[in-house]
């Protein structure tokens, strides 16, 4: 643990969240502009070119809105809610492997803060953790709308974790590691997970939808049932901080999605062309930034298609359908996995 | 019982197939087609910059034209003020004194000649009733203005300058002339025409 190693980790954990930051920021841009020609529409173009600077106008419009704070409320919780909502969506990023090592003058770079060998239940935990932001803001609000708002969002979250949970684990089982890092560095060339567990994508993808709170899951901020959900008594930048975190957390649930099942920062063919691990580094963060983008469209694309859930059909299709298919999942991976022994077993 | 008409049909709710319940199918064909619409042609029309072309018989604001020799037509004979549904119009008349023939075309003129923009619905009755071929609507639009005192256009908005002047070719076509020729339209002639137009429906 030497100073220089000190002081490149913090760099590299600045540098991560301000680009988290940053793709957050653009994705409220993106959702806009993808709104808009999916319906045939423009979508916001007269601040800059193209509309590019559209964010800091919503920025700029979101610090100077009159902070509002209702009286029957309670305070604390009240602030404290969009801000526990921000921080678990930022700390996932941690354990998420950017690129493969670099390599500069004989010391190993590693593009990931920490590679921990329990990180995928680290990224369960802060992922469970962030419902709790909007269950104290949905409580503190003290309004109905924003209670209910947050008992949707926690059953929904509880609901479908189990079934998220359920498909990681036969992705577990085949990879054998629970460290992002050897699962994105077990999956070279096109050996993508997603060839290996393909209803365990599909169901990992439904999940996240559904974790992430987005369209046809947004029922805790559904605006026609439920005026604004969790976040109605919020205003200025505290209403700001729980889109904000929506965001981030759409933009790492891409990265989740790309690292377990699209190979993370590997590319088909690109070992042929290229040997120094410095640029393989670049090109490989290059990479899992253009699948991450794919997903975040994929993210917007399913919003802009397809209508909300009712609650109950949420409900059945998390309880009934998804987890007994992520249990068949569990179950036809273990016996492939196991072929050999069965096989022998019945033979003898 | 017989049918009145072919036309109707038996509805069945019939159950749905194994594919069908998995929805994934109509979820993709559903994300196929909002894809498709992604690449489509925007008819989004970016306002400020861009205009539609107005027709050329847009009723908008109102102009009092002058004559060859840019003197005021309007005669202040106060056909348009009655033949107004909306009652916009107030004038108040004025004898032409000596010397101001290049001002004034007839011996009678308009002092004030107001017309609220509030109360205006654009029905371009007080055009048709102008015997003197001095009001009309033109393709311009009616600002937008803070108060309502604003809204009433006097004299000095209404009348068009002498340096350039409204044109009114899209308006005043060769078929619209014609058209006024109409015995229903007489009015709007000069006299010896009027005379004509008389003779010829005898």
């Amino acid at each position: 643990m030497t100073l220089s190693f000190l002081i490149y980790k913090v760099i590299l954990v600045l540098i991560i969240f301000a680009i988290t930051l940053l793709v957050a920021t653009y994705s409220t841009y993106a959702e806009r502009k993808i709104a808009a020609f999916l319906q045939d529409r423009i979508g916001p173009d007269r601040a800059g070119p193209f509309g590019i600077l559209q964010p800091l106008a919503d920025a700029v419009k979101m610090f100077m809105k009159e902070e509002m704070i209702p009286s029957v409320s309670n305070r604390m919780l009240f602030i404290i809610g969009p801000g526990v909502c921000m921080l678990t969506a930022c700390m996932t990023g941690v354990v998420i492997p950017w690129g493969p090592s670099m390599n500069i003058g004989g010391t190993e770079y590693p593009l990931q803060i920490t590679d921990l060998n329990i990180g995928i239940l680290y990224l369960f935990g802060v992922i469970s953790l962030g419902v709790y932001g909007i269950m104290i803001g949905g409580w503190a609000s003290n309004n109905k709308f924003s209670l209910l708002g947050a008992i949707r969002a926690s059953s929904q979250m509880i609901s479908y974790e189990v079934a998220m949970g359920l498909s990681i684990i036969a992705l577990v089982m085949t990879t054998g590691t629970l460290s992002l890092g050897q699962i994105a560095a077990d999956q070279p060339g096109a050996h993508w997970n997603v060839f290996i567990q393909p209803l365990g994508f599909l169901i990992f993808i439904i999940c996240a939808f559904a974790e992430t709170n987005r369209a046809p899951f947004d029922l805790p901020e559904c605006e026609t049932e439920l005026v604004g959900g969790y976040h109605t008594e919020y205003s200025s930048m505290k209403l700001g901080f729980f889109l904000f975190a929506e965001y981030i957390n759409m933009f790492i649930s891409s990265a989740v999605i790309s690292t377990f099942y699209f190979g993370g920062y590997n590319m088909p063919f690109i070992a042929r062309f290229v040997h120094d691990p410095n640029w393989l580094a670049v090109l490989g963060f290059v990479f899992l930034f253009t699948k991450i983008s794919f997903f975040i469209f994929v993210f917007m694309w399913v919003r802009w298609t397809l209508p909300r859930f009712r609650y109950d059909q949420l409900m059945n299709l998390g309880w009934k359908v998804l987890i007994p298919l992520s249990i068949l999942n569990l179950v036809v991976t273990g016996g492939w996995m196991m072929r050999m022994e069965i096989y022998h077993f019945f033979i003898k | 019982m017989q049918a009145l008409t072919n036309r109707s049909k038996v509805v069945a709710k019939k159950e749905m197939t194994f594919i069908e319940k998995l929805y994934l199918p109509a979820i993709f064909s559903g994300m196929i087609i909002t894809f498709k619409h992604f690449f489509r042609r925007k008819p989004t029309i970016k306002y400020p910059e861009q205009i539609r072309p107005f027709s050329g018989v847009y009723r908008g604001q109102h102009v009092l034209k002058r004559d060859e020799i840019g003197a005021e037509r309007c005669t202040a004979c106060g056909l348009c003020a009655v033949a107004c549904p909306a009652e916009a119009i107030t004038m108040t008349s004025a004898e032409r004194k000596p010397g101001e023939e290049g001002l004034y075309r007839e011996e009678k003129y308009a002092a004030t000649y107001e017309i609220n923009m509030l109360r205006c619905i654009f029905c371009g009755d007080c055009e048709d009733a102008c015997p003197k071929e001095a009001i009309f609507l033109t393709d311009r639009k009616v600002d937008s203005l803070y108060t309502r005192k604003e809204f009433v256009y006097g004299k000095n908005i209404l009348v068009e300058s002498k340096e350039n002047p409204i044109s009114l070719v899209k308006r005043q076509t060769p078929q619209v002339k014609e058209f006024k020729h109409h015995v229903e339209f007489a009015h709007n002639q000069t006299y010896d025409k009027q005379k004509k137009v008389k003779n010829s429906s005898h």
